[in-house]
């Protein structure tokens, strides 16, 4: 979309913007969860090593990816924010950080029942496990260095170096995990080898992952309003939609 | 140009030579916290020896943690921070200045006290010997990681803990080679992978953390 | 369509707990955050028009 960029940069043009957009990602992430679950539920077969429990995949994984990648999607908008000097870039950041920290929670939470039939114990000190926790603690210390700075756009500025830092950290942290323990199940999705799972697997699996990516647009777009609504709140164009009669 | 960073550097360690607690509850700290887990957890020496690595570095990433706030608090209150931000020299070379300090004031020692509290818990003597060179690889890694953090809570209430939810996560790389050195030696393994990785780190840290504080300063002080 | 049942399917080979609480969990944390962003859009609004008008 080639369009002028720099008039949606303003909180007060994006607002409305954002608004249009919740309906059409709320929309789609429910059509893919919708789908998805059908076939996670009623298309894709028993695994024949793990029985009905293994469907706990079609939340663990996705909600996994989407730790991730709204991490990094994250720290996309700080460095623009930061090398820009954009307020509503910084927002962007700030929006989507409780949804990554509830995603890595759930995938946390997910992959601990997962464990328990499969393995047998609540919790597992495996790679991949260790790094989502290593990741929960990045996105809670992002979210404590925003809250805790008073001014504003100080809050914006160490948040987004802290998130730049963090980044750079990720494949550190998780090389030296692995390095640490190899335990976990090797990847059943990779690049370039085959995947260990059925195809409807797969496919679900990606399906829910999409809906996951539409529901974070979304959500993100409805928390960087509230955020324009807070930080713009005695603006003459937020007290119009307060319904002030001026 | 090196003038004002041996300048810094001098002026750094002759302030904490005034205030000679800051060396001494750092050491006091890292004794006390590596004295807990025996009492807590029983004097048996090959229980000992097995937690050994881990708490022992634990231990030194938190004493050294909790001196992190004052890196940079103090001379941004006398308003000397605000001079260095203003120098002709990069801030982050200054900055390097003023991290080396600590680590002589906050890290050496630590490495220095670490083999006696290793006696402590059991470890051989090739155990111990590769204690301290990690240590002594490690910790600077330790001091640049957390100059970051300090940076950018300058200022902000409640900024010991802050620092340290920031900071831990990314001192996790670290711990895990430090600690894994000390136990790749007592299985009788070579510890040199560990090492160099710890070496590694620290000299990643030596090019980026600088820059990161440098950053980091100029937008907690503007 | 694979399931014997009904109770087949919320049974899931003995491991209902499991699944169902994922599943349950996983959309409950989405709700809930939805409809906390809901409150904290309709507080900001009221605040706004809290401080136009005193």
């Amino acid at each position: 979309m080639n369009i002028n960029w720099f008039k949606y940069s303003s909180p007060q043009t994006f607002y409305p913007l954002a608004g249009r957009m919740i309906p059409w990602f709320a929309w789609l992430a429910t059509a893919f969860a919708v789908v998805g679950l059908y076939i996670a539920f009623a298309i894709a077969p028993t695994d024949f090593q793990q029985g009905e429990a293994y469907r706990i995949i079609f939340v663990h994984v996705p909600a996994a990816w989407m730790s991730m990648v709204i991490y990094i999607v994250m720290a996309g908008w700080a460095a623009l924010g930061l090398a820009l000097n954009a307020r509503l870039s910084a927002m962007m950041a700030q929006a989507l950080a409780p949804t990554g920290a509830i995603f890595t929670f759930i995938a946390l939470v997910t992959g601990s029942l997962w464990g328990k039939p499969m393995w047998g114990t609540w919790w597992v000190w495996d790679a991949r496990l260790t790094s989502e926790l290593i990741l929960l603690f990045l996105y809670l210390g992002f979210i404590a260095l925003q809250s805790s700075i008073d001014d504003v756009r100080r809050a914006d500025r160490a948040g987004a170096l802290l998130a730049l830092v963090g980044v750079v950290n990720v494949p550190i942290i998780y090389f030296s995990v692995k390095w640490w323990n190899t335990l976990h199940q090797g990847s059943t999705i990779s690049m370039g080898a085959a995947p260990k799972m059925v195809t409807t697997m797969l496919i679900g699996m990606l399906l829910m992952a999409l809906a996951f990516w539409m529901y974070t647009i979304a959500v993100a777009l409805m928390r960087v309003r509230c955020i324009m609504l807070e930080r713009e709140r005695s603006s003459e164009w937020v007290k119009q939609l307060s319904g002030v009669n001026l | 140009m090196n003038k004002a960073w041996v300048i810094i550097l001098r002026r750094d360690l002759l302030l904490a030579l005034r205030r000679r607690s800051d060396v001494a509850t750092t050491l006091f700290f890292f004794l006390i916290v590596s004295s807990l887990f025996p009492l807590g957890i029983g004097p048996e020496p090959a229980v000992l020896s097995s937690i050994a690595p881990g708490v022992l570095w634990v231990a030194a990433l938190l004493a050294g943690m909790l001196s992190l706030t004052r890196l940079f608090a103090t001379d941004f209150s006398d308003g000397s921070l605000e001079q260095m931000l203003l120098a002709p020299q990069p801030l982050a070379l200054l900055v390097t200045a003023k991290i080396l300090a600590h680590w002589i004031v906050c890290g050496l020692p630590v490495v220095l006290l670490a083999p006696i509290i290793g006696l402590q818990y059991a470890l051989p003597n090739d155990a111990l010997l590769v204690l301290v060179l990690a240590l002594l690889l490690g910790t600077p890694a330790l001091s640049l990681i957390g100059a970051i953090g300090a940076a950018l809570t300058l200022g902000v209430r409640g900024s010991g803990l802050l620092i340290a939810l920031l900071v831990l996560p990314l001192y996790i790389p670290v711990l895990i080679f430090g600690a894994g050195a000390v136990a790749a030696s007592q299985h009788g393994m070579s510890a040199q992978a560990h090492l160099s990785l710890l070496a590694a780190c620290s000299l990643l840290s030596l090019v980026l953390a600088p820059i990161a504080t440098a950053a980091a300063l100029r937008i907690s002080v503007e | 369509m694979q399931w014997a049942s009904w109770t087949a399917f919320f049974n899931m080979g003995g491991y209902a707990f499991y699944v169902w609480f994922s599943f349950g969990l996983t959309a409950l944390c989405l709700i809930w955050e939805v409809l906390a962003l809901r409150k904290r859009s309709a507080q900001a609004l009221r605040l706004s028009r809290l401080l136009a008008q005193g």
